[in-house]
């Protein structure tokens, strides 16, 4: 395959400055809207509520009136796994082959007709990104006309996740191939649809392998330790457990940068050695 | 052959590394997941080219722009309209679920008449017949006043051409839903003398005090107050809440100051005292405007002194000084008021007490600051005919008293001898939800003889109508838009229908100029076009070019120059609108608040829009209340308990949630919940309206309902 991009795949990633973020819900209607995602009668049982773009409320977890609150966006991570070679905690227990790593975007793909519903991804999945359909999709009648023909109505008895809007992503490299542009793809021309919606700019999309791309110049993340964001006021979510996710998170508070990992006593502010697995 | 333990072993491993080896397993678990999965139900939508087709969405005051992508033909999803004025891209989650509006199967299909319990269906000749007939006798028995009419909102041609049916019918009974915009007018025309609407330049201002507004919580224009507060970090501009709950706004802020709820005014008027006595205002300004400065100036004083006020609000006086230097500090100050997402009308004397601020700051009509934008009526109408009836209905007073809309239920609710009102017509309005005392109002509207609906969906008001003229939904009409809520910015805008109506509808507009066709006469030739876009074309008169052609029209910000501050005001002041009911028998003190993911106003949340509910808001069926830890422990409720709260106006089973953001002492039920059930079972009666529980309590300044919270009291079920 030809790169046209200072000779590296690209690694498609996502920066939310949580300072932004108004916990406004636009980012997951846009998701559910983009991708044909269903809906029940009710939906307040979260644990089986598919939401691909999932908003968390953190709280500092003090007392009137020294609390704090903090709105955390959380699609799938695209963990790259261990060393960041593609094995990513749920690819790596996938029987079926219907979650794949592609080297060529770092984007972790769910191919629902290979998927026979074990649901292992799901208890690999660290961080609850995957969701199951236990019953088939029903929309009122007459709905069914504003579902879209670019990503596929999932049935029963699969499991399904957020693919980074996957088919704007061929639409783009379609495009650009037609225009004789191989494989470049502009920033611009790949968003994700949580990120075109978000009106308060909090969420920002592009290739981490680019320096160029805004996402990159936001957490500088080092290619020696598997992505690993050189931005102080950025971080991944449990980031010591290696999944080393494209997703990552900025903000000036400290508790809320805390939240994202479990530390021990005297642990936070401190480097915590994790081996990364030899490198390239 | 002899089956010995050894070959039954060796022949069972080579028959498990056989089928291992071979593709068979993968084949067969391939072949099944497939086949399980060739349901003829599910749904294989429809391939074909793809185009974008430019509106403006009307589901709020906001007005964003949105892109509706289509393939086919066939709309499949909304986007924010990059370019555009207001919204520059940004769409909120009301705008993106607007297809879910627009396909509800559980919409008003076609025109519906009541026949005692039930509905029939009837055309629209028989049911536009019904009306004008009704209107008709009503006239011709002298009751022409005895009409009325509520609309959402007093802007454009649909509420234009309801006010107009109204006068040429005779009767000056119109009325709109009371919101923070009717509040703010109303002061500006008392502080400064001026018919102007006010505006925030909250996205230029450098230091945002704001009492209580959710200023991102869908306050004034939604998606443009995100964007101003996503460029706060970079413009170095800080913003300082005053709330009685860790709102999102208030976790957004720079500050929060957790002020006693009902005390704003007097913290607002303590950092008036400290401004004045510290000489931190804008001398020149007020010395060139002010009137009666110095009775402000000594009220103040000896009323709002920060050691004084510290006891009501519960803030520190050391903090109210340092909030005052840090405002009078600022470049460009701007003080907001408008509590959640100013649906209702609030107490005017906060409101001036929030907007002394802004004077004493000296920051009026400035960048950054508070603007008294221009009002201009931007409608050219025909002349009006009125027979004799309507000059004699018209010459009577209105029946809601300061043309407030809970007083005209509160008159028919209090009426011995039957119902002060005979006709009552409600268009893209669900005051029978939306107002306080909800119950009260669903009461009164059962009591009037004649209820007409113009409405897209089988709402609270819908509910009890006796007919339903069923209306375009947004995306299916053409109709004139006019963003002011909240922004500095004025823009006008054509909303152009985008789908073909689905169902047998009609444009909110066009059932109006049929029924005024029906009734024949002055009333009919008041009404000279044929069809409503025929009347948007001509009464947008100049406007018309730009906005068929560009789609808006961006006016800016063009202010009406202040040439007075009367500060005599305040010694007029009758008082703060506390909540109504006694401490003794309920202890607590309810609050109503708004969320963002959460439709408030006419139409009720999408099934999108339900779905990103925290089942801290919403769990099955129940609606959660919001109780401190600390308070939850003196009640003797814990988290999850089902609880019964109680309050002077209603009742309702609710579920606890304990929430540390939350000030002791104080509950708070979040708005947009529980609906008329009807066949919308994604947000039909779910939960608990709020407004069951809330009675409207009038503001002795403004007449105008100002209830913000009651007295309740909370019982473990």
């Amino acid at each position: 395959m030809t790169q046209d991009n200072h000779g590296k795949a690209h690694k498609y990633g996502m920066v939310i400055d949580l300072d932004k973020c108004t916990g406004c819900g636009s980012c997951m209607v846009a998701c559910m809207s983009e991708n044909n995602v269903p809906f029940k009668e009710n939906e307040t049982d979260k644990k089986d509520s598919i939401t691909w773009m999932k908003v968390f409320k953190l709280t500092n977890g003090k007392p009137f009136p020294d609390i704090d609150t903090c709105y955390l966006p959380r699609p799938c991570m695209h963990c790259g796994g261990k060393g960041d070679h593609g094995h990513s905690p749920c690819i790596s227990v996938c029987p079926a082959t219907a979650t794949d790593y592609g080297y060529d975007t770092g984007i972790v793909s769910q191919i629902y007709t290979r998927c026979f519903g074990c649901r292992y991804c799901m208890g690999a999945c660290p961080y609850h990104a995957r969701y199951f359909n236990w019953w088939d999709p029903k929309w009122p009648d007459g709905m069914e006309e504003y579902l879209s023909p670019d990503v596929s109505p999932r049935m029963r008895g699969v499991v399904e996740k957020c693919s980074f809007c996957y088919h704007r992503y061929q639409e783009a490299r379609d495009r650009a191939y037609h225009e004789e542009r191989r494989d470049h793809i502009e920033e611009g021309e790949y968003q994700t649809a949580c990120t075109q919606a978000c009106p308060a700019g909090a969420i920002t999309f592009g290739d981490l392998n680019n320096p160029e791309h805004e996402v990159y110049k936001l957490v500088k993340p080092d290619p020696h330790n598997c992505g690993r964001p050189r931005e102080p006021k950025a971080f991944r979510l449990l980031e010591r457990l290696q999944t080393n996710p494209k997703v990552y998170y900025i903000s000036e508070r400290e508790w809320v940068r805390k939240a994202g990992d479990n530390y021990r006593k005297g642990e936070w502010g401190k480097e915590i050695k994790v081996s990364h697995g030899k490198g390239h | 052959m002899k089956i010995d333990r050894r070959s039954f072993l060796g022949l069972g491993l080579g028959a498990a590394a056989g089928v291992a080896a071979s593709p068979v397993t993968w084949k067969l678990t391939d072949d099944l997941s497939i086949w399980t999965q060739n349901w003829p139900w599910t749904p294989v939508p429809r391939d074909g080219e793809v185009t974008y087709d430019d509106t403006v969405c009307s589901l709020c005051p906001g007005n964003c722009g949105i892109s509706v992508r289509k393939i086919a033909g066939r709309a499949v999803k909304i986007e924010g309209r990059s370019g555009y004025p207001v919204n520059d891209g940004g769409v909120c989650l009301h705008g993106i679920s607007a297809l879910q509006y627009l396909y509800d199967p559980s919409r008003v299909q076609a025109p519906m008449v009541r026949k005692g319990d039930s509905w029939k269906t009837v055309t629209w000749e028989e049911a536009i017949t019904l009306v004008a007939e009704k209107t008709k006798t009503l006239r011709e028995s002298g009751k022409a006043d005895a009409v009325a009419c509520i609309t959402d909102n007093n802007r454009g041609t649909i509420s234009g051409l309801c006010k107009r049916f109204l006068m040429a019918v005779g009767s000056q009974n119109f009325y709109t839903m009371d919101t923070m915009d009717k509040s703010w007018e109303m002061l500006i025309s008392k502080i400064h003398g001026l018919n102007a609407s006010a505006g925030f330049d909250i996205a230029n201002s450098d230091y945002v005090l704001s009492f209580g507004t959710g200023f991102i919580e869908g306050w004034g224009s939604p998606v443009s107050n995100f964007i101003a507060n996503s460029s706060r970090k970079e413009r170095h501009a800080k913003l300082v809440q005053v709330e009685y709950r860790l709102s999102s706004t208030a976790a957004a802020a720079d500050q929060w100051i957790p002020a006693k709820p009902g005390t704003e005014a007097d913290l607002a008027l303590a950092i008036c005292s400290v401004m004045i006595n510290d000489n931190l205002y804008d001398k020149g300004c007020v010395k060139k405007f002010g009137k009666e400065f110095d009775v402000f100036a000594k009220l103040v004083t000896e009323k709002y002194a920060p050691e004084l006020v510290t006891r009501t609000t519960g803030i520190d006086a050391s903090k109210i000084r340092s909030i005052a230097a840090d405002f009078a500090k600022a470049k460009a100050p701007l003080a907001i008021a408008g509590r959640g997402k100013g649906d209702s009308a609030g107490s005017l004397m906060e409101f001036a007490a929030v907007h002394a601020l802004n004077c004493l700051s000296g920051n009026i009509n400035k960048k950054g600051g508070f603007w008294t934008i221009a009002k201009d009526e931007p409608l050219t109408w025909p002349s009006l005919e009125m027979d004799d009836v309507a000059t004699k209905g018209y010459a009577k007073a209105t029946i809601g008293e300061n043309s407030s809309v809970s007083k005209l239920f509160e008159a028919v609710n209090s009426s011995e001898n039957g119902s002060p009102v005979e006709m009552l017509m409600v268009c893209n309005a669900n005051p029978c939800y939306n107002l306080h005392n909800a119950k009260g109002v669903q009461e009164a509207v059962k009591k009037i003889p004649f209820v007409v609906n113009i409405s897209s969906y089988m709402d609270d008001t819908a509910n009890l109508a006796d007919v339903i003229l069923p209306a375009h939904m947004f995306l299916e009409m053409s109709q004139d838009l006019y963003t002011s809520s909240g922004t500095t910015q004025r823009v006008t805008s054509l909303s152009k229908p985008i789908a073909s109506p689905i169902f047998d509808t009609k444009h909110p507009g066009e059932a109006v100029i049929m029924i005024a066709k029906a009734l024949e006469g002055s009333i009919a030739s008041s009404f000279p076009w044929e069809t409503y876009d025929e009347c948007l074309e001509s009464v947008t008169g100049e406007m018309w070019s730009t906005l068929s052609e560009e789609g808006f029209i961006d006016s800016g910000s063009q202010a009406s120059e202040v040439s007075a501050m009367d500060f005599s005001l305040f010694a007029s002041f009758k008082g703060f609108t506390m909540p109504e009911g006694d401490k003794k028998n309920y202890p607590l003190t309810l609050v109503q608040v708004d969320h963002m993911r959460l439709a408030s106003g006419t139409f009720a949340s999408s099934p999108f829009a339900v779905k990103t509910v925290s089942d801290s808001i919403l769990k099955d069926s129940d609606s959660l209340v919001e109780i401190n830890p600390e308070t939850a422990d003196q009640v003797g409720v814990s988290d999850g308990d089902i609880a019964f709260i109680e309050t002077p106006v209603g009742k309702a089973r609710v579920k606890v949630n304990l929430f540390d953001g939350i000030m002791p002492g104080v509950i708070a039920m979040t708005e947009g919940l529980g609906h008329f059930a009807g066949d919308n079972h994604y947000i039909g009666g779910k939960g608990v309206n709020v407004n069951e529980l809330i009675g409207p309590v009038t503001d002795p300044d403004s007449g105008l309902d100002a209830a913000w919270g009651i007295r309740a009291r909370l019982s473990r079920a």
